[in-house]
């Protein structure tokens, strides 16, 4: 006879996989929020030391001459306060976490709508290009700001070289994603991997850079090592860190923090005081180290550089 | 010892460690270790202990139930201050670090014209914006809770009244975490969380409640 042997466990009963790669938050968090005690939140918060290696850019940086007359916000700054989710969503996570993300060897693919795709190692990406330094506002969101010295290339230097197809007209960026590098990313809180996207014209842009350092050294992890984007009349979550590709398309790419709330978070984001986030004003924001807040400028203050591209928008519905 | 005199003892330790988060940011602060960003990490701090502390004030009730511990609910008006207290806080880190530092100052700061148009930019954030409104409603309700949390009030209002009256906590629970929960930009699993304990413990007053009344509608010869 015929035993039908009934499997031991029912599909129903296995834990969906994003809920099990959260059970200890959850396990901890609960642990730490009805405890409560004072004990579980000591040194959570904990600045992290300077763990991570500075290496100086060897080699000549050309002075773009940007940002003159700008203070640069202090590394420390710069490098302890980041949103790089995948590494964690509060503030001073990444600089603790990021270590663990590995940048050698680095391959960012170039496809799409281009003449000559290729896969290019991180180092035969940048060596065919001068380096330059950009002093460069960045104006959080979240309705802060700094100015940071980055050391990049234009990314139009780039794209030249893989020649656009005359049907390519926006651009896609894609950031790693690797759960046992990036802890933050084993939780869905956005839909991984992190994707952003600009307009080919917006990414041929003299003031769009793909930077690869600041402060004259290699970029630390949490700030989006090795190669990240930088566009700074767009809110900072346009600026993608650790790209592994760049695709060029004839459709307008879905950036991450639209799909995830896409009346919050438009697929422009330029920066405007005039355009408020739903749960905020844009109006001013506190620049790292200072107390009042300054008036928001429109595009981020280049608005004499990159107001030309948006003629005739309306950019409060393409926010 | 008597359970009086253990209360009396542990009492002044279990207000020092309320004073611990407040203990924690100062020596952040002496350290310079308050993130880039001061002003909002300390009012994500004291907003969290504010909420945590609204949580262990609800805990009472079904913890002493639970486990018949009666002596429990003497510190429970302790609790329910320091929830005001770093309410107050937060409140107050906003007042100054949000609504203050984005005014405009036409006649420099000492003047009246600084105090107009601070309370109407108070105003306006609270009208416009949900997460500031439930944040706001949530800080209020705490505040006639804590103007009549002295015995002399229970007793002039009334063991009855003042019980309804404190029924509020319950508004600021859901309120609290609501604010919470439209602040953050994605991670909701923190919010959740908290949703959930402020869920399970309201979530048990309900029951307590329903089965209370049942009892009371049985036939009286049942009840013997």
């Amino acid at each position: 006879m015929l035993l039908k042997k009934s499997p031991d466990i029912r599909s129903s009963e296995i834990t969906d996989k994003k809920v099990y790669l959260r059970r200890r938050e959850f396990i901890q968090a609960a642990a730490l929020t009805t405890i409560g005690a004072a004990a579980g939140t000591f040194g959570a918060g904990e600045a992290a030391a300077q763990s991570w290696p500075r290496v100086k850019i060897p080699g000549q940086i050309k002075d773009s001459g940007w940002g003159k007359g700008e203070k640069p916000t202090s590394y420390q700054d710069i490098t302890t306060y980041n949103n790089y989710y995948e590494f964690g969503t509060e503030k001073e996570e990444p600089a603790q976490n990021a270590g663990s993300l590995k940048t050698k060897p680095w391959t960012v693919k170039v496809d799409g709508l281009v003449a000559k795709p290729a896969d290019y190692l991180f180092e035969d990406l940048i060596k065919p290009h001068q380096l330059e330094d950009r002093v460069y506002r960045h104006r959080c969101v979240e309705r802060w700001s700094m100015v940071i010295p980055w050391v990049g290339i234009p990314l139009a230097d780039v794209l030249k070289r893989v020649e656009p197809q005359s049907t390519a007209k926006f651009v896609e960026f894609t950031t790693l994603l690797d759960m046992r590098q990036m802890p933050g990313a084993r939780r869905p809180v956005l839909d991984w991997p992190y994707v952003e996207g600009l307009r080919l014209d917006e990414a041929m842009h003299p003031l769009t850079i793909l930077a690869v350092g600041l402060y004259g050294e290699y970029l630390p992890n949490q700030n989006g090592a090795p190669i990240r984007l930088v566009v700074p009349w767009k809110y900072g979550f346009k600026s993608i860190k650790s790209i592994v590709r760049i695709r060029l398309t004839d459709k307008q790419p879905m950036n991450s923090w639209q799909r995830s709330a896409p009346q919050e978070y438009g697929f422009y984001s330029n920066v405007n005081p005039e355009r408020d986030h739903p749960r905020w004003s844009q109006e001013r924001e506190r620049r790292i180290g200072e107390f009042l807040m300054r008036p928001t400028l429109k595009f981020n203050g280049y608005g004499d550089q990159v107001a030309s591209l948006y003629t005739g928008m309306d950019l409060k519905r393409f926010y | 010892m008597t359970t009086d005199r253990r209360i009396r003892l542990v009492k002044p330790a279990v207000f020092a460690s309320a004073l611990a988060p407040v203990a924690y940011l100062v020596w952040r602060g002496y350290d310079g270790n308050l993130t880039a960003d001061p002003l909002t990490f300390i009012t994500n701090n004291t907003g969290i202990w504010t909420l945590r502390f609204v949580v262990l004030t609800l805990l009472i009730t079904p913890l002493r139930r639970a486990s018949g511990w009666n002596w429990l609910v003497r510190f429970r008006r302790m609790l329910g201050l320091f929830a005001f207290f770093y309410g107050s806080l937060h409140f107050l880190t906003y007042v100054i670090g949000d609504r203050f530092a984005s005014l405009d100052f036409p006649d420099g700061f000492v003047a009246w014209s600084t105090v107009r148009n601070l309370l109407a930019s108070i105003w306006e954030d609270v009208a416009e914006r949900p997460y500031i409104t439930v944040g706001f409603i949530g800080f209020s309700s705490m505040v006639p809770l804590a103007l009549t949390s002295t015995t002399g009030w229970i007793r002039r209002m009334g063991g009855r009244n003042w019980q309804l009256l404190h029924r509020l906590v319950y508004l600021t629970g859901i309120a609290g975490v609501t604010h919470y929960w439209w602040k953050v930009k994605a991670d909701t699993l923190h919010p959740a969380i908290y949703a959930i304990i402020i869920g399970v413990l309201l979530g048990f007053r309900v029951v307590v409640s329903l089965k209370r009344s049942r009892w009371q509608r049985r036939p009286i010869e049942a009840r013997a």
